[in-house]
């Protein structure tokens, strides 16, 4: 279990602040818990938009969890560490 | 590139104006907005649970793809594309087939397992959108149930921030755009505590529908809450949502194009009723029957409708009191033969008693009917109807709006309508104060005479008509329906029996004189002929003395002859003087 590697897709919005925000917590949590074994692929749907589109996604920024599965989704800026490390599934949910 | 529409008449219409106009196909809203909704602007379109926010939307796009040319995209936010376009597959819209190019659906409903963590911005969708409009040439756009993605941002700011950026979104890419959202119950008090009050300030124009339960029966209105740069009717206007979708109810729009008025004039199916009124009815016309029940108000109208399928025009026959079969039932009693019309599909008969609803539902409906069955003749039995149907004020509205559409229409529209005996019969008023509307207005009416009920027909009006100012006594028989000519004797009318007991007594000294006439020219003829006989022997006899004189005068003549001869024989034999030859020369 170790040595999974978790991939990450993130959609962004350009330069905008929550944006950039999503993209800084991001990088932080696998600093913190993954190192080394994440993957991080940045979707800019302002410069993709057709792939927005196709992918389903409207609210940005979103995190998509692709592996390991099930396949996760969280919108926004991802400012609770807690609620996303529960979702990503690298803490167990508090009761 | 972004596909225009052009050709189109409306759009040029509007472009003659000072702001454009995206007309929505919707019947009734376009002539209270003066042409649609502001082209290339925002509109926010605001209503409580059920309003036909989505209906209105999506009938935004449909028309606008069919008709204008102007494809659309619909963002869902509330509902799965699938399931709208099942769900209004009833409207007859072809969605499906609007779908391959001209209309697109984007599927934005948050799942319910949804993830969030802190605030997010709706630029992904609108990068998405600006992608989809520019591949279709999009025109319009809805953004529906706005408030569902608006309620998970985490504050106000947050969620003024994201309909700004979508408002300037629109405006940036020119598109038409159309925000739905929902309000509670009471427009005023909710609007302005939720972001969409300040919403209201932000956008062009601002629609707001509700939906109201006046004393049990369903009451649907449309509001133009505010136009930028356009002049509209502020009024709530009534709505119904049809089986072809919204209808807006407008009354009447300053500057509409008249009527077209027409000379033609066509039968009332009663041939002395047409001699009353100088030829018939006005080809249009509303013509209006009043009487209490039982006043024979169904079968002139009946006889109408007869004579108009005669005529092989189209005619429609809504009846709220009976049924169909029912009404052709009985108007056979009286010689009118409805049902091989029917059959054949000329004649459409209604029973409205199971549409039920407010008077507007109605109107719609009867509207939709006689468009589908293209008629040209209308009869509404009993109109009045209406007004108990929903609340009274809008069912005068109403009436008169059916009077506005017939007229507009060009169908020719017979109503009866039902006087109640004990409250209108002072004022001789029509609940639905149709009276003055209409065109031409027929009162039957009772006369309780030597204790018979006998039917009164009078003509009250009739517009530029010359017409009779005789009251004539209505008669229903097998063999149809006729007027027949009132007695008035000492300033009483008689009708009924009087009537016959009169026309009989008439009859009867007629016939007396008539006898008396030939008995006497009889006994002239026999004095004639005694006259004559006596004449005739008279003549014989006259010859007789005539012949007796003559033969009497002969005799004379030769008795003096024979004297004479004899004197001069006796002379001779006498031997006595020659004198009396001379005396006989001298003579």
């Amino acid at each position: 279990m170790r040595s999974t590697i978790f991939k990450f897709r993130i959609y962004i919005a350009g330069d905008t602040q929550n944006s950039i925000m999503a993209l800084a917590n991001l990088s932080a949590i696998c600093e913190a818990n993954l190192p080394k074994r994440h993957k991080i692929e940045v979707v800019d749907v302002l410069r993709e938009p057709k792939r927005a589109l196709a992918e389903g996604i409207f609210m940005t920024p979103t995190l998509v969890k692709l592996a390991p599965s099930p396949v996760q989704k969280i919108v926004g800026t991802l400012e609770q560490l807690g609620r996303v490390l529960e979702v990503v599934g690298l803490r167990a949910p508090i009761a | 590139m972004f596909h225009r529409g052009n050709g189109l008449p409306f759009r040029r219409l509007a472009n003659a104006g000072l702001q454009h106009k995206a007309p929505t196909g919707i019947v009734g809203f376009d002539e209270i907005t003066g042409g649609g909704l502001p082209q290339n602007r925002t509109t926010l379109l605001v209503g409580g649970p059920g309003s036909g926010k989505t209906i209105f939307a999506l009938q935004f796009l449909a028309q606008g793809a069919r008709v204008y040319k102007e494809p659309g995209i619909f963002v869902a936010f509330e509902e799965t594309p699938t399931r709208i376009v099942t769900n209004f597959e009833t409207f007859g819209w072809r969605l499906a087939e609007l779908l391959k190019q001209k209309l697109f659906f984007l599927d934005a409903h948050p799942t319910p397992d949804l993830i969030q963590s802190g605030s997010f911005d709706l630029s992904g969708m609108l990068a998405a959108l600006e992608a989809k409009a520019e591949e279709m040439g999009a025109r319009r756009i809805v953004f529906d149930a706005m408030d569902i993605v608006l309620a998970l941002l985490p504050d106000a700011a947050a969620k003024r921030r994201e309909l700004y950026r979508v408002h300037e979104w629109l405006l940036a890419r020119k598109l038409t755009g159309l925000i739905t959202a929902k309000a509670g119950g009471d427009e005023d008090t909710s609007l302005g505590q939720q972001p969409f009050g300040f919403m209201q300030f932000m956008v062009d124009c601002a629609v707001v529908l509700n939906h109201r339960v006046e004393l049990g029966v369903s009451q649907r209105n449309l509001r133009v809450q505010k136009y930028r740069g356009s002049s509209f009717d502020e009024n709530e206007s009534p709505f119904v949502i049809g089986k072809q979708g919204f209808d807006v109810a407008v009354s009447r729009i300053l500057g509409r194009v008249d009527a077209k008025v027409t000379n033609e004039r066509v039968t009332s199916g009663v041939k002395r009723l047409d001699t009353m009124l100088g030829g018939g009815y006005y080809r249009g016309a509303s013509v209006l029957i009043t009487g209490f029940p039982g006043t024979a108000k169904t079968t002139l109208s009946g006889a109408f409708a007869q004579a108009a399928c005669r005529r092989g025009e189209r005619t429609m026959f809504v009846g709220f009191d009976s049924d169909g079969t029912e009404v052709m039932r009985n108007l056979t009693s009286v010689g009118i033969h409805l049902a091989p019309y029917a059959k054949s599909g000329l004649l459409r008969m209604i029973s409205a008693r199971t549409i039920t609803g407010s008077a507007e539902t109605l109107l719609v409906r009867i509207k939709a009917l006689a468009k589908e069955h293209r008629a040209r003749c209308l009869v509404i039995d009993p109109v009045s109807t209406l007004s108990k149907a929903g609340n009274e004020l809008t069912a005068h509205g109403v009436a008169e709006r059916l009077i506005d559409w017939s007229k507009s229409d060009g169908i020719t529209l017979v109503c009866t309508s039902l006087l109640d005996e004990m409250t209108e019969r002072l004022d001789g008023r029509t609940p639905l104060q149709i009276s003055t509307l209409a065109d031409t207005w027929i009162h039957l009416n009772y006369l309780v005479q030597a204790g018979e009920r006998n039917r009164g027909l009078s003509i009250i009006k009739s517009r530029g008509t010359a017409h009779s100012n005789q009251v004539r006594e209505l008669i229903l028989s097998e063999s149809g329906v006729t007027l027949a000519d009132i007695y008035t004797a000492g300033g009483e009318v008689l009708m009924g029996t009087l009537r016959w007991e009169r026309e009989s007594a008439e009859r009867v000294a007629s016939e007396v004189a008539d006898v008396a006439g030939k008995l006497k020219r009889v006994s002239l003829d026999a004095e004639e002929a005694v006259l004559e006989v006596r004449a005739k022997s008279l003549q014989t006899e006259l010859v007789a003395k005539k012949v007796e004189k003559t033969l009497l005068t002969r005799t004379t003549e030769s008795r003096v002859k024979e004297l004479l001869r004899g004197h001069s024989r006796m002379r001779q034999l006498r031997g006595g003087d020659a004198a009396v030859p001379h005396r006989k020369k001298a003579r």
